[in-house]
């Protein structure tokens, strides 16, 4: 095992910048977080969340700026498998015909020979990481017939079967049962002790204020960034939300 | 005497068998759909349907010119498919056209110019068997040229099976982990193209999207795991090509369209039977017997 220098960034992002032909999605984000550190990207739809995601796993091309992961490239650290992506349930085809245990080895497939032969080694990998999500009931059931709450799992499973030190989460709480909100809240704790790095963007507040030391409020660009005491006020979230007040975005007890 | 033989099921199977054409031609749709049956599953998974139909369509001038020129058929087809792709990319990302649209002109475009083409090239090109497919008067230096192809393709999904199924599947967690989904979508493109290629032969360039996407089809109605699919398609493919090859000879009908027919009956038959998947779900029919 490495040890881990916790001062050392995970992640460095500087006056990035991506725009889909022109058009500008996400402008002079600026990003800094260390292991052990979770972080809340919260926005409105449309915002540059995933935008920002795809940027760091190397999906899309930055246009401007930098990244560093690891004060290495984003190329290096996918070879490296240091990015895990969950991503939202809806972003993912739930008819496809693969059952668990497939799509959880599919998170070893970078360290794995061309043919993607699994190992020993990624075998157990993979059992180890179904058991920390509770599905080993699960093993061959299609996606198709799972719950959300259990896909969302799955998909997590797969994450932890990459050994990634870098979670990036997309709307991690949407759509899941009370167990499966219990059990993500947990592997959080346990992510954060082994000193894994997360950014989850997430349309819920008290889940930002529950487990986020820090917060990015973002509208295409950055609005406000820092612990989450400090930074996600009222105002600064009014404003990251194109001027609606949260009380009637989220009811006047968040 | 003629209709005694024919109501034997022994005869029915064997008596084409005794002709020299026959062999080649049940031999060489085997191959040819085996190898569409394969890709069809990657096809209908990842929704490329629509880029099948244009490629199939757009290889036609490339078919046409090579021949005029003496190359290898599949040459020009090829350069053509793969072609087409580009220029659907390239206008899709210059203009404010919508990608089906300019799938549609674009395929539409090349098809055309195939055609004006084999009118104005005086050569002895047979435009009904470019169409329809002729796996009947196939001939040597094709069949070698499709062995060759298909070869080519089935090794290459072989390797990249895993692979171009997490494309499929997830591009963005391919690139997350550092695999190069730029080469696995040119990968499926050229498979694409060679399969059209190879697969036109069969059933004619009209017609070969159903070869790319019809078994694929259907094998995603009766399973659930991604292997069982790929083997459901391949065989499906196969029996089509079988039983449509059969029924033109003793039925004397056209080749292409009896293939095409046969998969979409076997299609048919899925969608009304499959155990989960199909209209009149056979599993539950079963447990009201039981009960």
């Amino acid at each position: 095992m490495e040890t881990i220098n916790y001062q050392n960034f995970r992640i460095e992002a500087e006056n990035i910048c991506v725009d889909y032909n022109g058009k500008v999605a996400l402008y002079d984000a600026n990003l800094r977080l260390k292991p052990g550190q979770i972080c809340g990207l919260v926005g409105m739809n449309g915002a540059g969340k995933t935008t920002f995601f795809n940027a760091l796993t190397g999906f899309v091309n930055i246009s401007k700026g930098k990244i560093r992961i690891n004060g290495e490239s984003v190329r290096s650290a996918q070879k490296d498998q240091t990015i895990a992506y969950v991503p939202q349930n809806e972003g993912i085809d739930s008819q496809f015909p693969i059952n668990v245990w497939d799509v959880v080895m599919m998170g070893r497939y970078g360290s794995m020979n061309i043919f993607r032969c699994p190992r020993e080694s990624d075998v157990q990998a993979v059992k180890d990481a179904i058991e920390r999500v509770d599905l080993t009931d699960h093993l061959s059931t299609p996606i198709g017939n799972l719950s959300g709450g259990q896909r969302k799992r799955t998909f997590l499973a797969r994450a932890i079967a990459q050994r990634a030190s870098i979670l990036l989460l997309d709307e991690p709480f949407s759509g899941v049962d009370i167990r499966t909100e219990k059990l993500i809240s947990e592997l959080f704790i346990q992510f954060k002790n082994e000193g894994k790095t997360i950014l989850l963007s997430t349309h819920d507040m008290i889940h930002v204020r529950e487990f986020c030391d820090l917060v990015l409020l973002i509208n295409k660009t950055v609005v406000a960034y820092g612990e989450t005491s400090e930074v996600f006020t009222p105002e600064n979230i009014t404003t990251t939300f194109g001027g609606i007040s949260p009380d009637f975005l989220f009811g006047p007890e968040s | 005497m003629e209709l005694c033989s024919f109501l034997t099921l022994d005869s029915f199977i064997t008596d084409p068998l005794s002709h020299e054409f026959m062999r080649k031609a049940l031999l060489m749709s085997s191959l040819v759909a085996a190898v569409c049956g394969f890709l069809s599953s990657y096809l209908t998974l990842k929704g490329w349907a629509l880029m099948g139909d244009a490629v199939s369509h757009s290889v036609m001038p490339g078919v046409v010119v090579a021949y005029a020129l003496g190359l290898p058929f599949s040459l020009g087809a090829f350069i053509f498919g793969v072609g087409s792709v580009a220029l659907i990319g390239f206008i899709k990302q210059k203009s404010r056209v919508k990608e089906d649209t300019v799938i549609g002109l674009v395929f539409t475009g090349f098809f055309a110019l195939g055609i004006v083409l084999v009118s104005k090239i005086k050569s002895n090109i047979d435009l009904h068997s470019i169409l329809f497919g002729s796996p009947l008067g196939i001939s040597l230096s094709d069949v070698k040229q499709t062995i060759f192809i298909s070869l080519l393709v089935v090794i290459l999904l072989s390797i990249f099976r895993k692979d171009l199924m997490l494309y499929c599947f997830d591009p963005r967690h391919a690139k997350t982990v550092g695999i190069n989904v730029l080469f696995l979508h040119y990968l499926l493109l050229t498979c694409l193209s060679l399969a059209a290629v190879v697969g036109l032969q069969s059933v004619g360039i009209i017609l070969v999207v159903a070869m790319l996407i019809t078994p694929g089809a259907t094998a995603y109605l009766l399973t659930d795991k991604f292997d069982n699919m790929t083997i459901i398609s391949v065989f499906s493919a196969i029996i089509s090509s079988l039983l449509g090859i059969y029924a033109s000879f003793w039925f004397d009908l056209e080749t292409g369209g009896s293939i095409v027919l046969a998969q979409t009956f076997i299609f048919l038959f899925a969608f009304l039977f499959a155990p989960r998947y199909g209209i009149f779900k056979l599993k539950k029919l079963f447990a009201g017997y039981k009960r």
